[in-house]
């Protein structure tokens, strides 16, 4: 991975990098990918992956309306909400912004 | 050193109260823990409460059998009305609305939650070193770690300043510190116990267990935890069998696996003679010991590096800034806020695996990381299987190493995931496994781990029952915190 990869995928995951870090934060990563790049070497051919121990499948509730926790109680964890909703900075800039 | 079973025999005999009880380890923490750094939150409080209407309830014969013993929680699961953090600046403001069912469930069972325990950030790491409140210290060395994440919850049950306590293991993260501080560890089979409340990590990995100085412990908060929970999707519908009930069985035609790649040479030559002192014992109980091969064992790690990261960055999107969670100053736009809340509010090894799996999950590459290492997780999880038409358990070390000096792995985060090598397989397969005390190497405790098949639990804590009533490695204490 290179500083310009790093840049995008720090995008993707919505980090800054900070510009003093970003060399050795690039060197640990790629000692990472060199260690399960080992995995590359190993014929898989034919075989499933396998994405959950007992690959049973989610077990899912009925669908039923019921009290769990207070809008209020919810919401009073979040830095800035108004009349039931989340504050963030204006999405849509007008074009003389 | 006080157990559970001693404890609750103490409060029926009315030899001590809940909260003579709860007061003498409050003292105890306030003394010791600066020393230690296991607890982030104490919740002094309400534990007296608690205390005192446990002993009401007893005095009036309403009580639950366990009423009134203390207990820590892994600051990984939820607390009603305590704070919540994960060990993270980002969740450093959280108080919990609700419960995490295991909590809810102790709870029920007469357990007084005495506090939260440090961890490493969001439980990624083998140290207790990357908490945002600061490294946790190892009771039986101060300038060594007590592992981790669990590294809070071993080092306050090893000091002694709760009986036992909860904790989550995604690789290794209940034994590893458990073998270094001392304690029986319990990483149960994925789905025995609910995840609902416990803050997510790689969550087809992911399971809470019991860490206490007995196997006999570890059974009796098994039976509490487990069970089926309609809150966690992943939760097993499996009957909780009565764990304490079997405690006792013969060990008499055990057959016990011993993988090649467990005895090699990234095992100290000095924990591998204790461990085999170990296997003599299980020997002389009337086990059989039996060479077993898991040829894809040492994939574990780098399969686990892929696949736990990815999980991790999905899991980790939710700390948007917005709804709950640290927030940074003056956003310029929503875009900002995003970046520089998350920027902020994770340490470096968080950081650091959100982008790793950001990058396994990401276009061009998914197959080749995210797909091949589900691929060879199939192999490791096959191998278990194969093994287990031979043998009844596995056994082998908990880690390569004792405890590690404080700072050894800070420059090289790879060299820290090594400590993992004998515990990251299986989480990738889903089984419980076990470890407990078996020695000591130059005055540190090592640990021996025993591996069951799935919903296995009841024979890994038979045999671990068994071995520590012909042992003591189990009773001994550091006396740092008793001066």
């Amino acid at each position: 991975m290179d500083k310009a990869t790093l840049t995008h995928i720090a995008k993707l995951a919505r980090l800054a990098i900070d510009p003093a870090v970003s060399e050795k934060t690039t060197a640990d990563i790629n000692n990472v990918l060199k260690l399960v790049d080992q995995l590359q070497a190993i014929d898989t051919t034919g075989i499933d992956p396998l994405a959950h121990p007992h690959e049973t499948g989610l077990l899912l509730r009925e669908d039923r309306a019921h009290s769990q926790i207070d809008r209020e109680i919810l919401q009073a964890l979040a830095a800035n909400t108004n009349q039931h909703l989340y504050l963030v900075p204006k999405v849509l800039q007008s074009e003389s912004q | 050193m006080q157990t559970l079973t001693s404890l609750q025999h103490r409060l029926e005999n009315k030899k001590i109260s809940s909260v003579e009880l709860v007061q003498a380890y409050l003292q105890h923490i306030e003394k010791c823990d600066p020393q230690l750094n296991a607890f982030i939150t104490v919740a002094k409080e309400t534990a007296l409460a608690a205390a005192l209407k446990a002993d009401e309830a007893r005095a009036q014969g309403a009580a639950p059998l366990l009423a009134g013993i203390p207990i820590a929680h892994k600051d990984v699961f939820c607390t009603k009305g305590l704070k919540t953090s994960c060990g993270s600046k980002m969740l450093d403001n959280f108080i919990s609305p609700y419960d995490a069912t295991i909590v809810q469930k102790l709870d029920a069972s007469g357990f007084i939650t005495l506090g939260k325990t440090n961890m490493d950030e969001f439980a990624m790491g083998s140290s207790t070193e990357n908490s945002f409140y600061g490294p946790c210290r190892n009771p039986w060395d101060l300038t060594r770690v007590p592992g981790g994440s669990s590294g809070g919850s071993a080092a306050a049950v090893a000091a002694g300043f709760v009986p036992a306590a909860t904790g989550s293991d995604t690789g290794g993260s209940i034994r590893q510190p458990a073998a270094f501080c001392g304690l029986t560890g319990l990483k149960p089979t994925y789905g025995r116990v609910s995840r609902f409340g416990m803050v997510a990590y790689a969550s087809s990995l992911d399971q809470a267990g019991p860490m206490a100085h007995t196997a006999e412990d570890c059974a009796l908060l098994l039976e509490a935890m487990a069970g089926f929970d309609t809150q966690d999707a992943t939760s097993a519908q499996h009957a909780v069998p009565a764990y304490q009930k079997t405690l006792n069985q013969s060990l008499q035609g055990l057959k016990i696996g011993l993988p090649n790649c467990f005895f090699d040479q990234r095992l100290d030559a000095k924990m591998g003679e204790k461990l085999q002192q170990a296997l003599a014992v299980y020997e002389s109980l009337g086990a059989k010991l039996i060479e077993i091969d898991l040829p894809h064992n040492h994939l574990s790690l780098a399969a686990y590096y892929i696949i736990a990261p990815a999980e991790a960055s999905a899991n980790l999107a939710r700390f948007d800034g917005i709804r709950f969670g640290y927030q940074c100053e003056a956003p310029k736009s929503l875009q900002d806020l995003y970046e520089r809340s998350r920027s902020e509010g994770f340490g470096p090894e968080v950081k650091r695996r959100i982008l790793v799996g950001t990058y396994a999950l990401s276009s061009g590459y998914y197959d080749a990381y995210y797909i091949k290492a589900q691929q060879v997780r199939r192999l490791i999880a096959n191998d278990f299987h194969k093994a287990f038409e031979q043998v009844d358990i596995i056994a082998g070390p908990t880690t390569p190493t004792t405890a590690f000096l404080l700072g050894s792995h800070q420059q090289d985060p790879v060299s820290m995931y090594l400590a993992d090598i004998y515990t990251l397989a299986v989480n990738l397969a889903g089984l419980p496994a076990l470890s407990h005390p078996a020695g000591f190497v130059d005055g540190l405790p090592i640990g021996c781990q025993l591996i069951g098949k799935a919903f296995d639990e009841g024979r890994l804590l038979n045999a671990a029952h068994q071995y520590q009533q012909a042992t003591d490695w189990h009773r001994q204490h550091p006396t740092l915190c008793l001066e």
